[in-house]
């Protein structure tokens, strides 16, 4: 079988740790995106993840570079927008439209391979260096150790703004470290799935594992899970059919885990609901 | 030494006065409600004590220390809100940010935190649905886990915003009796902001009633008159006691009335009958 030989390849091996990579950070931060309602503020990010990979493309060869600080800028500003959820989506709106059309403006002077510009909107993970590696090893293991900080106080804030406040959680600050955070996120998850597709890795496996339990930590635990079969599962499909890119694996698993979730999850009804949230232990 | 304690406070924000030269003391194990019409300054002065605002002019103490954000002498109960059913969050969990939300980590359970969110959860008598989802509790139920989750770090001021408010009326009497409960049990002072003070007119000492930069600080009785609130109004305002309840009713459009729109016109607040020496402020010119 073609895909078993495949694994002994360097570029095959290095995929599938990069998706892990990505699915563990992406996996870790989705529930805190869907409790915060920020699905929207992932797209935008991701969407001018892409425009500054587009411009670091242009000047340095660099894409993830340029991609990150394309999400950083954007996380920065989303982060100075405020605190009031509509106000902030109409904005991400007016932003990400510009800076999507600044992408494409930018990769028309791009005189490089025709292949790089779709490799950003819909991921090259097949064409992950050591270099490239490393830097999502890196973004990874920074992601997990904030997140791994934070986690309690960021749970407060985004359930329970003002008794965290007046419990002198620092909510306006959390609030911006989970936009860098998610900026990280984003511009390393772009690498395997593509800045249209980060949503598939970013909210798919939380929205999935919050139909099966209450408990937080565990729908965290359920959803880094989940954004690993997806990845994972998404690049070993690909390698077996080599003529479907993996981000269309990857986002069909995902989208698999989530409908099988909603119809076999237990909270499914409002009735069901109390009765099952009884049997689940404390974690 | 008194729970709460301000000294000749004065609170304003740009020109408008909230309250002036404010003396107020609260004992351990006291309840206090603080009443007025929105936009009076009962919110700020909450959090004045939870040290997230500082007064414009004047001292505040918390048990005896000036107010700090993250306090551990305080416990605050929010008014009831809607949750997404979705939100994985249960009501153990809320009732587990009480004890340590603020420190960061990982929520993971211990025995011990386990036995002290267990404990806290059967004091409000919240066991049958404390591991539900918070979006599928009733107002009732959510509010009986917010005093658990206050009361988790045994506080010596319980500060409550507006904490029955859309609540029906049984449940209402039952998470007053839960706050009275607790502050006779183990002396946590309970600061109280209503704007409807029947629900909890039998547990209350004394009453602070804020009006567009006036106060009145005294028993119900004392404070709760026509005469009194009339005077602090500064318009005619009769308080009628009817079955063991306080309505109060303006004589005109313009009386108790909230400024900015709706107003309940004949909002059922307040005290009782006259009564003598009560302490008050006005403006200062």
């Amino acid at each position: 079988m073609t895909g078993a030989l495949y694994l002994a390849q360097p570029f095959a091996q290095h995929a599938l740790i990069a998706g892990a990579l990505v699915a563990v950070t992406c996996g870790l931060i989705g529930p805190f995106v869907v409790t915060r309602g920020m699905a929207f503020a992932v797209h935008g990010t991701s969407e001018l993840a892409f425009t500054g990979a587009a411009a670091g493309l242009l000047v340095d060869n660099n894409p993830i570079g340029g991609a990150l600080v394309g999400a950083l800028v954007v996380a920065t500003v989303i982060g100075a927008l405020g605190v009031r959820e509509r106000e902030r989506d109409s904005a991400i709106g007016v932003i990400l439209a510009f800076g999507l059309g600044m992408g494409v403006l930018l990769l028309s002077y791009y005189r490089g391979f025709a292949t790089a510009a779709t490799n950003i909107l819909f991921g090259n993970i097949f064409g992950v260096s050591n270099d490239q590696l490393l830097a999502l090893l890196a973004i990874g293991m920074g992601v997990v150790l904030v997140m791994a900080l934070v986690y309690r106080p960021l749970l407060f804030a985004s359930v329970d703004a003002d008794v965290a406040t007046a419990r002198g959680v620092p909510v306006r600050l959390l609030g911006f470290v989970f936009l860098v955070v998610l900026a990280l996120t984003v511009t390393a998850a772009a690498q395997v799935v593509g800045t249209l597709l980060v949503l598939s890795l970013a909210i798919t496996p939380a929205a999935a594992a919050q139909r099966w339990t209450p408990n937080p930590l565990r729908v965290t635990a359920l959803s880094v899970a989940f954004a690993l079969v997806a990845a994972d599962g998404g690049i070993l499909a690909s390698l077996a059919s080599t003529t479907v890119k993996p981000s269309v694996f990857v986002t069909s698993i995902s989208f698999g885990i989530y409908l099988v979730s909603r119809v076999l999850g237990p909270r499914l009804t409002r009735r069901s609901r109390r009765a099952d949230a009884d049997t689940v232990v404390s974690a | 030494m008194p729970a709460v304690r301000l000294r000749d406070a004065s609170m304003a924000y740009a020109a408008r006065s909230l309250f002036e030269h404010l003396d107020l003391e609260v004992a351990p194990g006291e309840f206090l409600a603080v009443l007025g019409p929105n936009g009076s300054g009962k919110t700020t002065l909450l959090r004045i004590l939870l040290g997230l605002v500082g007064l414009s002019a004047g001292t505040a103490e918390v048990n005896g220390r000036a107010p700090r954000r993250g306090s551990p002498d305080l416990g605050y109960v929010p008014q009831q809100r809607a949750f997404d059913p979705d939100l994985p969050i249960r009501g153990r969990d809320l009732v587990r940010f009480g004890l340590d939300g603020h420190r960061r980590g990982l929520p993971f359970d211990n025995r011990q935190s386990r036995a002290r969110v267990d404990d806290a959860i059967r004091s409000v008598g919240a066991e049958r649905y404390a591991g539900a989802p918070i979006g599928f509790l009733s107002g009732g139920e959510q509010q009986r886990l917010r005093i658990a989750q206050a009361l988790i770090g045994d506080p010596e001021v319980l500060l409550c915003d507006e904490p029955l408010l859309s609540l029906d009326l049984s449940h209402q009497r039952a998470v007053s009796e839960l706050i009275d409960a607790r502050r006779r049990a183990s002396g946590t002072a309970v600061v109280f902001v209503t704007h409807e003070i029947n629900p909890i007119l039998p547990y209350v000492d004394r009453v602070l009633y804020l009006v567009g930069g006036r106060w009145a600080v005294g028993t119900p009785a004392e404070v709760l008159t026509s005469e009194g609130l009339s005077d602090l109004y500064g318009t005619d305002i009769d308080v009628i006691e009817v079955r063991g309840r306080i309505i109060v009713v303006g004589s005109d459009e313009s009386a108790p009335t909230e400024p900015g729109g709706h107003h309940h016109h004949h909002h059922d607040d307040h005290g009782i009958g006259p009564g003598p020496g009560r302490s008050r402020g006005t403006r200062a010119h």
